[in-house]
């Protein structure tokens, strides 16, 4: 199914986690969308394979910087649709606190959306929303 | 935690690769192990791709690929495992990965202090002169005065 009609599908069925079937890397992920309130929401599942350093345990910073971007790719499906995935340009991850072995959630702000380029911040958390793990700031070529 | 000489490392490189879970699932192999460039394969797979129409893989694997290798180039230059965290990572994608074909990534840790190292690497497919992608990353370690070099 191509991703206009994945899109159309979620939007009709009200269920954005079939947004996640239309990206196979989201889907290894097993992540899921939620949307409340217009307040778009993605979340990373715990699973022992996301650890990065076992003695704490925390996760991986790949795995955590993999998730945000997956985040604000679904994001863009979501608040966009189109036929393609939009193109990650460049990215920058900030690691604010230790990933603990718990579920993780990803929030977007749109800083800037152009016709062609948008400028994201997506942010995860754990348990507090105001206590972010990781900021991350993405450049995002749009496609159609 | 000693490490050895290179051909030692190369050889123990997936035992150690597999210390993080996540270098294990996605299943990075040891090609080169230096502590002037350390290379590693992550091998293509329908799981790791952003879109199944056009088999391009996903930007957040090659994330995972250079913060693993990233790690793994600052434990190369100090000849031991040390533990650190990642404090920032930044990765330009100059363009997309050929679709069905396997990624090298490349990596260097090229300056260290007391308690923070610098790195720098590369994805590509034939040579890290013509890459994909490139990162920079800034990691920390967690054991006080665990970065002077034996």
């Amino acid at each position: 199914m191509t991703l206009a009609a994945t899109l159309a599908r979620a939007r009709s069925a009200n269920d954005w986690n079939l947004l996640v079937d239309a990206m196979p890397f989201a889907r290894f992920l097993d992540l899921r969308v939620a949307v409340e309130r217009e307040e778009f929401v993605c979340t990373l599942p715990f699973d022992p394979q996301l650890i990065g350093n076992p003695r704490l345990p925390a996760l991986h910073g790949g795995a955590t910087g993999g998730f945000l971007e997956c985040a604000g790719l679904l994001y863009l499906g979501w608040a966009r649709g189109g036929e393609r995935w939009a193109t990650t340009i460049d990215l920058q991850v900030d690691y604010l606190r230790s990933g603990q072995p718990r579920d993780t959630h990803a929030g977007v702000v749109v800083v800037k959306q152009g016709r062609r380029l948008a400028n994201l911040r997506v942010e995860a958390w754990q348990t507090r929303r105001d206590e972010p793990i990781a900021l991350a700031q993405f450049h995002f070529l749009l496609n159609e | 935690m000693e490490l050895g000489s290179p051909e030692e490392l190369a050889t123990r490189w997936v035992p150690f690769a597999h210390v993080a879970a996540y270098g294990r699932a996605l299943g990075l192999s040891a090609v080169d192990v230096s502590p002037a460039w350390c290379v590693a394969r992550l091998a293509y797979d329908e799981r790791w791709v952003l879109d199944a129409s056009t088999g391009v893989m996903h930007g957040a694997v090659i994330t995972g690929m250079l913060d693993t290798l990233f790690g793994f180039s600052i434990n190369v230059k100090l000849g031991r495992l040390q533990p650190m965290v990642t404090v920032d990572l930044r990765v330009d994608h100059l363009k997309p990965p050929a679709p069905g074909r396997d990624l090298l990534g490349g990596a260097v840790c090229y300056s260290m202090t007391d308690e923070f190292a610098f790195v720098r690497g590369a994805a590509y497919h034939d040579s890290p002169d013509d890459p994909v992608a490139t990162g920079v990353g800034l990691f920390m370690f967690t054991d006080k005065a665990a970065g002077k070099p034996r």
